[in-house]
């Protein structure tokens, strides 16, 4: 296994569209950039896959990434933070160590799933987690798709599995009209959502889309075969091979927790430079506020001007980053969860997927940590990131502090040891 | 156009495109990746490497995240009991 | 301002509290226990969760093979959630000079009549295979086990309550003596009893207790079961739990009733952070994989920390405090609180009720320490 040790100017964690606009514009003022992401390729979820050949907005930012002086260090996945400038990191051959002068938290978000009756039946996934299986390469032509939860996402995802020969089913969205109305006033502010909704639209004509709608249960012996989802005041079952369900999206912020960060209502808290609490640590994406690809691309590129020592060029985005911060409060706004979903699950339907901790095990419990203590929920690989949010939701609890690794490593990298003199990387160059 | 890649899934040979996951090549044979804790089959929920559901045995090395490994021509893999 | 009498105020809700008020319920005492956070949240939720005959003294081995075979006794009645499991110890010596500790220890412990068995080195290889090549031998200890702690206190606790103890949760003490205990939130209890069972916060609350913290560091990996099936300790453990001035790690192993591996085991004086402290983590592993290379390649999940009550004489305290007639002690127990728990709690209600005790008491009255004194001087 290899070991290995680097050093960066400037650093970016997670390569979307947050960490690919602040490495470009890093690099652009002329530093010496580092990506690390453990996809096996850059694009994050939203462009997964994604070529930097084309016209297209992910291409162009795509191909800046590849022709700047910026090395893209893929399928490696940062666990520790053992001293202040400096990340450890687990690659398919070993180990990596990371110093930085500054770093840029790009860590994005993942999904927010919720226990309902069946859900932990293969073939029931994310809407988000179907998406990322059929660009890895999971045949979908023909196959018939339920796509539930919530958020803006559910669109996406089902325009972009019918484009790939998918058949939609139904689309249930919990949010009501009225809210999915006022969020779609909210878009008149921002013509480029305007172009896209039209698009989805014209994409997803013909799907039945449903609102105040809901999962009941996933039903199949040993793998998914329909769904009863809520329709009006009453139920109605779909047969399906896949159910592509997730309620909307929450932010990865154990790295900046891990560091030390100051976090604001769950996201981490940065100024108008992306700046976190922690010196030379700046924070960019969804992990300061759930917002979309636009206000990902102005953040990273904020992040990665103020990071480069060019606060000035980071200053023009200022209005384009207010306008998109609204849009993100409008978001959490209309896809809040209802409450009835705190009564879906029943006493039997498993809350934590890793340790297999049934509901009725987990009712009792007034903390998170009394519950996981004697049950072992969230002491899984994977350390809450799915019963997190849930229990959160289920039962208010507020979660843990965080501890060492943020990501389960093999045991000698977590045992190595930090490198105490890292070696000074060119210094900046360029202009100014 | 790339060649598609064989690799074997519980011992049965299958046929995925050139850069498809571990985890697609499990779904493509129809096999789940993992036994839960009380006897589960469980598959690929995430799709992005944070749900562990996708944990399969790689070339015998155990408690792999199937969702963010490349198949490579040969592998073998099988289900993380 | 509600004054309520006990019998017995048990404060710490950990194993150590948790097993006293089992033992006092039991003999009819009206208790009541109360903890700032949970049961069993302390230093019981840090730990391994093993049941291990110590011969560091003769004290220590008394009392480490009374609890031990109280928690046989117990065994029978604990839910499957306690996961005890007697799959036992096995001390290895890793060159010729520990295998002939190895041979005091089987003499000691045979004195005693606790069975042990010496392996060879072959014998060793044939049951920890994951341990690497050229060890010299091992002593096995068939009698020891593992449980998973939170979970045993939780059951004494409530087996203390199904004979009408009282828990007072998520409060802290603000202060404790002279036949009362009063709660942050102002409420006061009175009882002819006060035990002091909060491990290392039990300095805070009653000056003048010769406790200190000393941190440890744990990590478990993802399920690789059969990967150990004992209870595995190098015989410098104890040379680690000896000093009492330098940061030590020693190689200590245990097989979860989940497959995982539990690995330990690291000993720091005078800090105060609970943060997880890297260097000594990698020390810890370092020394991990030296005894069993293929740890390497296993998963590590997560890294914890946690606070002992470590004593000077590496004794716990068990018994009326000197400087207040109203006040007992159960604390101090360092690394041997799971283990000793359950006698902790006998040897304390013996003292209360007058009754006679299996072992003698004295090792571990709190007023030992004047009496060291009084003999230094």
């Amino acid at each position: 296994m290899s070991r290995e040790q680097k050093h960066f100017d400037v650093l970016v964690v997670g390569a979307g569209p947050a960490g690919i606009a602040a490495a470009v514009t890093a690099a652009e003022c002329g530093v010496v950039v580092g990506v690390v992401d453990d996809n096996p390729a850059p694009g994050g979820q939203i462009w997964r896959g994604e070529s930097a050949n084309g016209p297209s907005e992910p291409a162009s930012w795509l191909t800046k990434l590849h022709d700047r002086n910026i090395q893209m260090l893929s399928g490696t996945r940062v666990f520790d933070h053992p001293e202040a400038n400096v990340l450890h990191a687990e690659t398919a051959d070993g180990f990596l160590e990371l110093g930085y002068r500054k770093l840029i938290l790009a860590t994005g978000a993942r999904e927010r799933f919720l226990p309902f009756p069946g859900w932990t039946l293969p073939n029931v996934m994310g809407a988000g987690g179907l998406q990322a299986l059929v660009k890895s390469g999971l045949p979908i032509a023909g196959k018939r798709v339920v796509v539930a939860g919530t958020g803006p996402l559910l669109l996406a995802v089902a325009s972009y599995l019918r484009q790939h020969g998918a058949r939609i089913a139904m689309i249930c969205e919990q949010a009501s009209l009225r809210s999915l109305g006022r969020f779609g006033l909210a878009l008149l502010s921002q013509p480029q959502k305007i172009v896209q909704a039209l698009a989805l639209r014209k994409h997803l004509a013909g799907v039945p889309y449903v609102t105040r709608s809901w999962p009941i249960a996933a039903g199949g012996d040993g793998i998914l075969k329909d769904v009863l989802i809520t329709r009006g005041r009453g139920t109605e079952k779909i047969a399906c091979e896949y159910l592509a369900c997730g309620f909307h999206l929450v932010p990865s912020t154990e790295l900046a927790a891990l560091i030390g960060c100051r976090m604001r209502d769950g996201y981490v808290d940065v100024d108008h430079l992306e700046r976190t609490s922690v010196p030379d640590v700046f924070c960019a994406g969804e992990p300061t506020g759930i917002g979309g690809i636009e206000r990902s691309l102005i953040e990273g590129q904020i992040a990665g001007a103020a990071a480069a020592g060019r606060p000035d060029l980071a200053q023009k985005h200022g209005r384009a980053r207010a306008k998109l911060e609204r849009f993100a409060r409008a978001l959490d706004r209309t896809f809040a969860l209802r409450r009835e979903l705190q009564s879906l699950p029943l006493p039997e339907t498993i809350v934590c997927r890793c340790e297999d901790v049934t509901y009725s095990r987990l009712r009792p419990y007034g903390s998170w940590r009394s519950a996981k203590l004697e049950t072992r929920c969230g002491m899984g690989p994977c350390q809450g990131r799915v019963c997190g949010p849930a229990t959160q939701f289920l039962f208010h609890w507020t979660p843990d502090s965080v501890r060492p690794p943020i990501f389960p490593a093999f045991l000698t990298n977590l045992a190595a040891r930090a490198c105490r003199e890292a070696q000074p990387s060119g210094a900046m160059r360029g202009s100014q | 156009m790339p060649e598609p890649i064989t690799v074997t899934v519980n011992g049965r040979s299958v046929a995925v495109g050139a850069g498809a996951t571990v985890a697609a090549a499990m779904m493509i044979s129809e096999s789940h990746c993992r036994k839960s804790v009380l006897g589960e089959p469980r598959s690929p929920l995430c799709g992005m490497g944070i749900c562990f559901e996708c944990r399969a045995v790689i070339d015998g090395i155990p408690h792999c995240r199937s969702c963010q490994i490349v198949c490579a021509a040969g592998m073998e893999i099988s289900t993380d009991e | 301002m509600s004054a309520a009498t006990y019998d017995v105020i048990i404060v710490g809700a950990g194993i150590v509290g948790a097993a006293c008020a089992d033992e006092c319920a039991r003999q009819g005492m009206r208790v009541r226990v109360v903890d700032q956070e949970m049961v069993g949240g302390g230093a019981t939720a840090a730990g391994m969760g093993h049941i291990v005959v110590m011969d560091d003294s003769e004290a220590q081995f008394a009392l480490t093979r009374y609890s031990q075979r109280l928690w046989q006794e117990l065994r029978s009645e604990l839910p499957d959630d306690v996961e005890y499991e007697q799959c036992g110890t096995i001390w290895v010596a890793a060159d010729d000079e520990e295998m002939d500790e190895v041979r005091r220890k089987q003499l000691c412990y045979s004195l005693r009549e606790v069975p042990v068995e010496v392996l060879t080195a072959a014998d060793l290889e044939c049951l920890e295979p994951n341990l690497r090549g050229g060890m010299a031998g091992g002593l096995l200890v068939p009698e020891d086990g593992v449980l998973y702690p939170p979970c045993a206190a939780r059951f004494l606790m409530e087996r203390a309550r199904a004979r009408g103890a009282s828990l007072d949760l998520g409060i802290p003490v603000a202060e404790i003596g002279k036949g009362r205990v009063r709660l942050a939130n102002g409420t006061e209890f009175s009882a002819g009893t006060i035990v002091n069972a909060a491990g290392a916060a039990s300095p805070a609350l009653t000056a003048g207790i010769d406790v200190k913290k000393r941190k440890g560091h744990l990590v478990i990996t993802d399920r690789y079961p059969g990967f150990v099936r004992h209870q595995l300790v190098e015989l410098g453990y104890l040379k680690s739990a000896h000093s009492s001035t330098t940061d030590s790690v020693a190689f200590n192993v245990q097989p979860r009733k989940t497959g995982q591996v539990l690995i330990g085991s690291s000993r720091q004086y005078g800090v105060e952070s609970r943060d997880v402290d890297h260097a000594i983590v990698s020390r810890m592993l370092e020394r991990a994989q030296e005894y069993m290379p293929a740890l390497a390649h296993t998963t590590a999940i997560r890294v914890w920390t946690g606070f002992r009550a470590a004593t000077p004489d590496k004794l716990p305290l068990i018994g009326a405090w000197p400087q207040d007639s109203t006040l007992y002690l159960a604390t101090g127990h360092e690394g041997l609180g799971i283990t000793t728990s359950l006698a902790s709690a006998r040897l304390l209600v013996d003292q209360l009720t007058g009754r006679r005790s299996a072992i003698p008491t004295e090792p571990y009255l709190p007023s030992r320490a004047a009496t060291l004194e009084h003999a230094h001087a």
